[in-house]
Protein backbone atom coordinates (compact mmCIF):
# COMPACT_ATOMS: atom_id res chain seq x y z
CA UNK A 1 0.00 0.00 0.00
CA UNK A 2 2.31 2.63 1.17
CA UNK A 3 4.70 0.89 -1.96
CA UNK A 4 1.97 2.01 -4.21
CA UNK A 5 1.71 5.19 -2.98
CA UNK A 6 5.51 6.15 -3.17
CA UNK A 7 5.22 4.36 -6.79
CA UNK A 8 2.77 7.14 -7.46
CA UNK A 9 5.25 10.45 -5.69
CA UNK A 10 8.03 8.73 -7.53
CA UNK A 11 6.70 8.07 -11.18
CA UNK A 12 4.87 11.74 -11.15
CA UNK A 13 8.58 13.21 -11.23
CA UNK A 14 10.06 10.51 -12.95
CA UNK A 15 8.01 10.97 -15.99
CA UNK A 16 7.84 14.76 -15.86
CA UNK A 17 11.80 14.58 -16.16
CA UNK A 18 11.90 12.66 -18.69
CA UNK A 19 9.56 14.93 -20.97
CA UNK A 20 11.44 18.50 -20.11
CA UNK A 21 14.28 16.10 -21.01
CA UNK A 22 12.83 16.54 -24.41
CA UNK A 23 13.37 20.41 -24.78
CA UNK A 24 17.31 19.93 -24.53
CA UNK A 25 18.52 21.96 -27.06
CA UNK A 26 15.52 22.65 -28.38
CA UNK A 27 13.98 25.17 -26.30
CA UNK A 28 12.58 28.36 -27.73
CA UNK A 29 15.38 30.44 -26.56
CA UNK A 30 18.66 29.16 -24.60
CA UNK A 31 17.55 30.18 -21.12
CA UNK A 32 14.49 28.38 -21.76
CA UNK A 33 15.86 25.30 -22.45
CA UNK A 34 18.44 25.24 -19.52
CA UNK A 35 15.10 26.21 -16.98
CA UNK A 36 13.29 23.13 -18.29
CA UNK A 37 16.07 20.83 -17.82
CA UNK A 38 16.59 21.92 -14.83
CA UNK A 39 12.97 21.65 -13.22
CA UNK A 40 13.51 18.28 -15.08
CA UNK A 41 16.50 17.85 -12.49
CA UNK A 42 14.75 18.50 -9.45
CA UNK A 43 11.61 16.09 -10.42
CA UNK A 44 14.35 13.62 -11.17
CA UNK A 45 16.22 13.83 -7.91
CA UNK A 46 13.13 14.16 -5.64
CA UNK A 47 12.25 10.90 -7.76
CA UNK A 48 15.00 8.92 -6.68
CA UNK A 49 14.44 9.84 -3.29
CA UNK A 50 10.95 8.52 -3.40
CA UNK A 51 12.04 5.07 -5.28
CA UNK A 52 14.83 4.58 -2.91
CA UNK A 53 12.28 4.47 0.15
CA UNK A 54 9.85 2.59 -2.03
CA UNK A 55 12.73 0.48 -2.62
CA UNK A 56 13.15 -0.17 1.23
CA UNK A 57 9.56 -0.56 2.16
CA UNK A 58 9.29 -3.40 -0.49
CA UNK A 59 12.40 -5.10 1.20
CA UNK A 60 10.73 -4.52 4.54
CA UNK A 61 7.71 -6.99 2.91
CA UNK A 62 8.75 -9.35 0.35
CA UNK A 63 12.05 -9.95 1.54
CA UNK A 64 13.81 -8.21 -1.35
CA UNK A 65 13.32 -4.52 -2.86
CA UNK A 66 13.95 -3.02 -5.80
CA UNK A 67 16.83 -0.49 -6.85
CA UNK A 68 16.01 2.65 -8.18
CA UNK A 69 16.99 1.80 -11.61
CA UNK A 70 15.31 -1.51 -11.81
CA UNK A 71 11.88 0.55 -10.72
CA UNK A 72 12.49 2.91 -13.30
CA UNK A 73 13.51 1.01 -15.86
CA UNK A 74 12.41 -2.67 -15.65
CA UNK A 75 8.43 -1.78 -15.18
CA UNK A 76 5.86 -1.49 -18.24
CA UNK A 77 3.38 1.45 -17.90
CA UNK A 78 0.82 -0.93 -16.43
CA UNK A 79 3.14 -0.81 -13.86
CA UNK A 80 3.28 3.08 -13.73
CA UNK A 81 1.42 5.08 -11.23
CA UNK A 82 1.82 8.72 -12.69
CA UNK A 83 -0.46 11.22 -13.10
CA UNK A 84 -1.84 11.37 -16.93
CA UNK A 85 -1.21 14.67 -16.53
CA UNK A 86 2.29 14.34 -16.48
CA UNK A 87 2.73 11.58 -19.32
CA UNK A 88 0.93 14.15 -21.64
CA UNK A 89 3.36 15.11 -24.91
CA UNK A 90 5.33 17.88 -25.18
CA UNK A 91 3.79 19.66 -27.57
CA UNK A 92 4.45 23.55 -28.33
CA UNK A 93 5.95 25.50 -25.98
CA UNK A 94 2.42 26.65 -24.50
CA UNK A 95 1.58 22.87 -24.15
CA UNK A 96 4.94 22.65 -21.85
CA UNK A 97 3.98 25.05 -19.76
CA UNK A 98 0.30 24.49 -19.39
CA UNK A 99 1.20 20.79 -18.23
CA UNK A 100 3.95 22.10 -16.25
CA UNK A 101 1.13 25.08 -14.04
CA UNK A 102 -1.59 22.26 -13.80
CA UNK A 103 0.94 19.71 -12.04
CA UNK A 104 3.34 22.66 -10.44
CA UNK A 105 0.04 23.98 -8.52
CA UNK A 106 -0.87 20.51 -7.50
CA UNK A 107 2.42 19.75 -6.20
CA UNK A 108 3.50 22.59 -3.92
CA UNK A 109 0.06 21.86 -2.10
CA UNK A 110 0.25 17.91 -1.86
CA UNK A 111 4.41 18.49 -1.12
CA UNK A 112 3.38 21.20 1.72
CA UNK A 113 0.77 18.76 3.01
CA UNK A 114 2.77 15.85 3.46
CA UNK A 115 5.05 17.64 5.14
CA UNK A 116 2.80 16.79 8.38
CA UNK A 117 3.04 13.14 7.43
CA UNK A 118 3.32 10.94 10.21
CA UNK A 119 5.87 9.16 8.21
CA UNK A 120 8.83 11.30 9.14
CA UNK A 121 10.71 9.44 5.68
CA UNK A 122 8.35 11.06 3.87
CA UNK A 123 8.07 14.08 5.96
CA UNK A 124 11.66 15.08 5.23
CA UNK A 125 11.45 14.70 1.23
CA UNK A 126 8.37 16.36 1.31
CA UNK A 127 9.94 20.04 3.15
CA UNK A 128 12.67 19.37 0.96
CA UNK A 129 11.31 18.88 -2.27
CA UNK A 130 8.32 21.93 -1.80
CA UNK A 131 11.17 24.51 -1.64
CA UNK A 132 11.84 23.47 -5.20
CA UNK A 133 8.64 22.98 -6.22
CA UNK A 134 7.43 26.41 -5.28
CA UNK A 135 9.90 28.18 -7.42
CA UNK A 136 8.97 25.69 -10.32
CA UNK A 137 5.28 26.73 -10.00
CA UNK A 138 6.13 30.59 -10.13
CA UNK A 139 8.51 30.01 -13.22
CA UNK A 140 5.41 28.11 -14.51
CA UNK A 141 2.61 30.13 -13.71
CA UNK A 142 4.33 33.30 -15.09
CA UNK A 143 4.38 31.68 -18.48
CA UNK A 144 0.53 31.05 -18.48
CA UNK A 145 0.27 35.11 -17.78
CA UNK A 146 3.06 35.66 -20.46
CA UNK A 147 1.50 33.54 -22.99
CA UNK A 148 -2.18 33.70 -21.65
CA UNK A 149 -1.66 38.00 -21.49
CA UNK A 150 0.49 37.41 -24.55
CA UNK A 151 -0.37 38.11 -28.59
CA UNK A 152 -3.49 36.76 -29.50
CA UNK A 153 -1.56 33.63 -31.30
CA UNK A 154 0.26 32.66 -27.91
CA UNK A 155 -3.11 33.46 -26.25
CA UNK A 156 -4.90 30.54 -28.28
CA UNK A 157 -2.34 28.54 -27.89
CA UNK A 158 -2.53 28.86 -24.20
CA UNK A 159 -6.08 27.92 -24.09
CA UNK A 160 -6.24 25.48 -26.50
CA UNK A 161 -3.49 23.71 -23.81
CA UNK A 162 -5.62 23.94 -20.60
CA UNK A 163 -8.86 22.80 -22.81
CA UNK A 164 -7.05 19.97 -23.92
CA UNK A 165 -5.13 19.22 -20.33
CA UNK A 166 -8.15 19.93 -18.49
CA UNK A 167 -9.50 16.18 -18.39
CA UNK A 168 -6.28 15.03 -16.95
CA UNK A 169 -6.69 17.18 -13.63
CA UNK A 170 -9.74 15.50 -12.22
CA UNK A 171 -7.66 12.81 -10.64
CA UNK A 172 -5.16 14.85 -8.85
CA UNK A 173 -8.12 15.20 -6.36
CA UNK A 174 -9.91 11.64 -6.64
CA UNK A 175 -9.18 9.53 -3.88
CA UNK A 176 -8.62 5.61 -4.03
CA UNK A 177 -8.91 2.97 -1.35
CA UNK A 178 -4.73 3.01 -1.56
CA UNK A 179 -5.02 6.82 -0.47
CA UNK A 180 -8.07 6.64 1.97
CA UNK A 181 -5.94 3.76 4.04
CA UNK A 182 -2.93 5.83 4.20
CA UNK A 183 -4.97 8.75 4.75
CA UNK A 184 -6.93 7.09 7.82
CA UNK A 185 -3.49 6.95 9.34
CA UNK A 186 -1.77 10.00 8.63
CA UNK A 187 0.49 8.55 5.96
CA UNK A 188 -0.67 10.13 2.71
CA UNK A 189 -2.44 13.40 2.26
CA UNK A 190 -5.50 13.90 1.63
CA UNK A 191 -6.01 14.99 -2.06
CA UNK A 192 -9.20 15.66 -2.05
CA UNK A 193 -8.54 18.85 0.08
CA UNK A 194 -6.50 20.08 -2.49
CA UNK A 195 -8.98 20.51 -4.63
CA UNK A 196 -10.15 24.17 -3.51
CA UNK A 197 -6.70 26.07 -3.05
CA UNK A 198 -5.78 24.45 -6.47
CA UNK A 199 -8.91 26.03 -7.56
CA UNK A 200 -8.64 29.37 -6.29
CA UNK A 201 -4.88 29.49 -7.35
CA UNK A 202 -5.22 28.68 -10.86
CA UNK A 203 -8.58 31.00 -11.03
CA UNK A 204 -6.34 34.19 -9.56
CA UNK A 205 -3.50 32.77 -12.34
CA UNK A 206 -6.33 32.15 -15.61
CA UNK A 207 -7.83 36.09 -14.66
CA UNK A 208 -4.20 36.95 -14.39
CA UNK A 209 -3.54 35.37 -18.07
CA UNK A 210 -6.63 36.20 -19.74
CA UNK A 211 -7.85 32.59 -19.53
CA UNK A 212 -11.43 30.73 -19.75
CA UNK A 213 -11.56 28.41 -17.40
CA UNK A 214 -12.74 24.76 -18.97
CA UNK A 215 -16.16 23.77 -17.50
CA UNK A 216 -15.93 20.57 -19.17
CA UNK A 217 -16.65 17.87 -16.32
CA UNK A 218 -15.58 15.00 -18.24
CA UNK A 219 -12.78 12.69 -16.05
CA UNK A 220 -13.67 15.34 -12.73
CA UNK A 221 -14.76 14.24 -9.57
CA UNK A 222 -14.07 11.90 -6.74
CA UNK A 223 -14.87 8.00 -9.16
CA UNK A 224 -12.00 10.05 -11.45
CA UNK A 225 -9.74 7.12 -12.65
CA UNK A 226 -6.86 6.61 -14.60
CA UNK A 227 -2.69 6.56 -14.06
CA UNK A 228 -2.87 6.14 -10.49
CA UNK A 229 -3.80 3.21 -10.97
CA UNK A 230 -1.75 1.96 -13.96
CA UNK A 231 -4.37 3.05 -16.39
CA UNK A 232 -2.48 5.28 -18.84
CA UNK A 233 -2.44 6.62 -22.87
CA UNK A 234 -0.47 5.56 -25.25
CA UNK A 235 2.01 8.60 -24.40
CA UNK A 236 3.29 6.63 -21.92
CA UNK A 237 4.44 3.53 -23.28
CA UNK A 238 5.85 5.51 -26.01
CA UNK A 239 7.91 7.45 -23.52
CA UNK A 240 9.01 4.48 -21.76
CA UNK A 241 10.18 2.77 -25.01
CA UNK A 242 12.79 5.22 -25.73
CA UNK A 243 13.72 5.90 -22.12
CA UNK A 244 14.29 2.11 -21.03
CA UNK A 245 15.26 0.64 -24.42
CA UNK A 246 19.31 0.92 -23.40
CA UNK A 247 19.31 -0.99 -19.54
CA UNK A 248 15.99 -3.45 -21.03
CA UNK A 249 18.77 -4.25 -24.33
CA UNK A 250 22.18 -4.58 -22.45
CA UNK A 251 20.81 -5.13 -18.78
CA UNK A 252 24.33 -5.24 -17.39
CA UNK A 253 25.12 -2.23 -18.33
CA UNK A 254 27.14 0.43 -16.29
CA UNK A 255 28.06 3.97 -16.86
CA UNK B 1 40.68 13.50 20.76
CA UNK B 2 39.59 17.29 20.39
CA UNK B 3 42.47 18.32 18.36
CA UNK B 4 41.23 14.97 15.68
CA UNK B 5 38.12 16.33 15.54
CA UNK B 6 39.26 19.76 14.85
CA UNK B 7 41.48 17.69 12.13
CA UNK B 8 38.57 16.28 10.34
CA UNK B 9 36.85 19.56 10.28
CA UNK B 10 39.84 21.41 9.08
CA UNK B 11 39.61 18.74 6.16
CA UNK B 12 35.88 18.97 5.52
CA UNK B 13 36.90 22.69 5.11
CA UNK B 14 39.47 22.12 2.30
CA UNK B 15 36.54 20.35 0.21
CA UNK B 16 35.75 22.45 -2.41
CA UNK B 17 32.12 22.76 -3.91
CA UNK B 18 32.47 21.08 -7.16
CA UNK B 19 30.57 23.86 -9.15
CA UNK B 20 31.27 26.53 -6.97
CA UNK B 21 34.94 26.05 -6.29
CA UNK B 22 35.41 29.33 -4.47
CA UNK B 23 33.79 28.11 -1.77
CA UNK B 24 34.12 25.26 0.64
CA UNK B 25 31.47 22.51 1.62
CA UNK B 26 31.50 23.62 5.22
CA UNK B 27 31.13 27.54 4.40
CA UNK B 28 28.10 26.29 1.68
CA UNK B 29 26.52 24.21 4.99
CA UNK B 30 26.54 21.26 2.99
CA UNK B 31 29.07 19.58 5.40
CA UNK B 32 26.69 19.01 8.69
CA UNK B 33 27.85 17.18 11.57
CA UNK B 34 31.28 15.18 12.31
CA UNK B 35 30.76 12.63 15.10
CA UNK B 36 33.26 10.02 16.74
CA UNK B 37 31.20 6.92 16.19
CA UNK B 38 33.28 4.10 17.73
CA UNK B 39 36.16 3.92 16.77
CA UNK B 40 35.46 6.18 13.37
CA UNK B 41 33.76 9.13 12.64
CA UNK B 42 30.26 9.71 11.35
CA UNK B 43 30.11 12.64 8.77
CA UNK B 44 26.81 14.11 8.10
CA UNK B 45 26.35 15.80 4.34
CA UNK B 46 23.39 17.35 3.21
CA UNK B 47 22.13 17.67 -0.62
CA UNK B 48 21.43 21.22 -1.56
CA UNK B 49 18.75 20.55 -3.92
CA UNK B 50 17.23 17.12 -4.48
CA UNK B 51 18.60 16.73 -8.16
CA UNK B 52 22.14 18.59 -7.58
CA UNK B 53 24.60 16.37 -10.14
CA UNK B 54 27.72 17.37 -7.46
CA UNK B 55 26.04 15.52 -4.34
CA UNK B 56 28.23 12.14 -5.56
CA UNK B 57 31.56 13.94 -6.42
CA UNK B 58 31.14 15.61 -2.81
CA UNK B 59 30.79 12.57 -0.96
CA UNK B 60 33.81 11.50 -2.78
CA UNK B 61 35.69 14.03 -1.87
CA UNK B 62 35.10 14.02 1.20
CA UNK B 63 36.87 10.31 1.41
CA UNK B 64 39.56 11.33 -0.01
CA UNK B 65 40.35 14.69 2.10
CA UNK B 66 39.54 12.35 5.29
CA UNK B 67 41.53 9.63 4.13
CA UNK B 68 44.17 12.04 4.37
CA UNK B 69 43.57 13.72 7.97
CA UNK B 70 42.78 10.30 9.38
CA UNK B 71 43.46 6.81 9.63
CA UNK B 72 39.79 5.90 11.63
CA UNK B 73 36.96 4.76 9.67
CA UNK B 74 34.75 7.11 8.39
CA UNK B 75 31.21 6.96 7.88
CA UNK B 76 28.90 9.26 5.59
CA UNK B 77 25.05 9.90 6.50
CA UNK B 78 23.53 11.58 3.88
CA UNK B 79 20.29 13.92 5.87
CA UNK B 80 17.71 15.44 3.76
CA UNK B 81 16.38 17.08 6.86
CA UNK B 82 16.47 19.70 7.72
CA UNK B 83 16.78 20.96 4.17
CA UNK B 84 19.39 22.70 3.20
CA UNK B 85 19.07 26.44 3.12
CA UNK B 86 20.86 29.79 1.75
CA UNK B 87 20.52 30.66 5.30
CA UNK B 88 23.16 28.13 5.79
CA UNK B 89 25.87 30.15 4.00
CA UNK B 90 28.51 31.46 6.01
CA UNK B 91 29.17 35.38 5.84
CA UNK B 92 32.60 34.29 4.69
CA UNK B 93 31.69 33.18 1.66
CA UNK B 94 28.50 35.40 0.69
CA UNK B 95 31.75 37.41 0.61
CA UNK B 96 33.80 35.25 -1.68
CA UNK B 97 31.11 34.76 -3.95
CA UNK B 98 29.90 38.68 -4.32
CA UNK B 99 33.59 39.15 -5.39
CA UNK B 100 33.45 36.15 -7.43
CA UNK B 101 30.94 38.25 -9.60
CA UNK B 102 28.13 35.63 -8.04
CA UNK B 103 25.18 37.55 -6.12
CA UNK B 104 25.03 36.11 -2.92
CA UNK B 105 21.27 35.25 -1.68
CA UNK B 106 19.49 38.14 -0.45
CA UNK B 107 17.33 37.88 3.09
CA UNK B 108 16.40 34.58 4.45
CA UNK B 109 14.94 31.90 3.03
CA UNK B 110 13.79 30.84 6.26
CA UNK B 111 10.63 28.36 6.53
CA UNK B 112 7.46 29.52 4.67
CA UNK B 113 4.08 28.49 6.32
CA UNK B 114 1.25 27.27 4.47
CA UNK B 115 3.34 27.10 1.70
CA UNK B 116 1.31 25.39 -1.07
CA UNK B 117 -1.75 27.54 -0.26
CA UNK B 118 -0.17 31.16 -0.67
CA UNK B 119 -1.29 33.16 -3.79
CA UNK B 120 1.56 33.59 -6.44
CA UNK B 121 3.39 36.70 -7.19
CA UNK B 122 3.99 37.71 -10.64
CA UNK B 123 6.59 40.06 -10.05
CA UNK B 124 10.01 39.89 -8.49
CA UNK B 125 9.45 42.19 -5.16
CA UNK B 126 13.51 43.54 -4.68
CA UNK B 127 16.06 44.16 -7.38
CA UNK B 128 18.93 42.09 -6.89
CA UNK B 129 22.60 44.53 -7.01
CA UNK B 130 25.02 43.76 -9.60
CA UNK B 131 28.61 42.19 -8.15
CA UNK B 132 30.43 44.22 -10.49
CA UNK B 133 28.79 47.48 -10.55
CA UNK B 134 26.70 47.74 -7.48
CA UNK B 135 23.64 49.09 -9.87
CA UNK B 136 20.05 47.89 -9.15
CA UNK B 137 19.13 48.34 -12.77
CA UNK B 138 19.18 44.57 -13.42
CA UNK B 139 16.88 42.18 -14.73
CA UNK B 140 16.42 38.48 -14.28
CA UNK B 141 16.92 36.91 -17.66
CA UNK B 142 16.54 33.12 -16.42
CA UNK B 143 15.34 31.47 -13.29
CA UNK B 144 18.15 29.00 -13.74
CA UNK B 145 21.29 29.89 -14.47
CA UNK B 146 25.09 27.68 -14.46
CA UNK B 147 23.66 25.14 -12.10
CA UNK B 148 20.36 24.24 -10.25
CA UNK B 149 20.86 27.35 -7.32
CA UNK B 150 21.63 29.98 -9.61
CA UNK B 151 19.53 32.38 -11.81
CA UNK B 152 20.63 34.34 -14.93
CA UNK B 153 20.88 38.39 -14.30
CA UNK B 154 21.93 41.15 -16.45
CA UNK B 155 23.52 44.27 -15.48
CA UNK B 156 21.71 47.17 -17.19
CA UNK B 157 24.60 49.85 -16.36
CA UNK B 158 27.50 48.04 -16.94
CA UNK B 159 25.85 45.30 -18.83
CA UNK B 160 27.48 42.21 -17.66
CA UNK B 161 25.58 39.29 -17.15
CA UNK B 162 25.86 37.55 -13.91
CA UNK B 163 24.98 34.47 -11.64
CA UNK B 164 22.56 35.03 -8.61
CA UNK B 165 23.00 32.17 -6.10
CA UNK B 166 18.86 31.81 -5.56
CA UNK B 167 17.02 32.38 -1.76
CA UNK B 168 16.56 28.58 -0.99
Amino acid sequence: MLFDYLLRLADNGLVLAQQLGGWVGKGPVLEEDIASTNVGLDLLGQARLWYAYAGEVEARHAGTGRSEDELAYFRDSTGYRNLLLVEQPNGNYADTMARQYLFDQWHVLLLDALRASRDERIAGVAAKALKEAQYHVQRSADWVVRLGDGTAESHGKMQAAIDALWMYTGEMFAVDATERALIDTGIAADAAALQAPWNSNVDAVFAEATLVIPTDDWMQGAGARGGKQGLHTEHLSRLLAEMQVLPRTYPQARW
Amino acid sequence: MADDLRAVWNALGGVADPEIPLVSIVELGIARSVERTGDGWTVTLTPTYSGCPATRVIEEDVRAALAKATTAPVRIVTALAPAWTTDWIAPEARRKLQAAGIAPPRGEAGVIANAGARPIAFHRAEPVPCPNCGSLRTVELSRFGSTACKAQYRCNDCLEPFDYFKPH
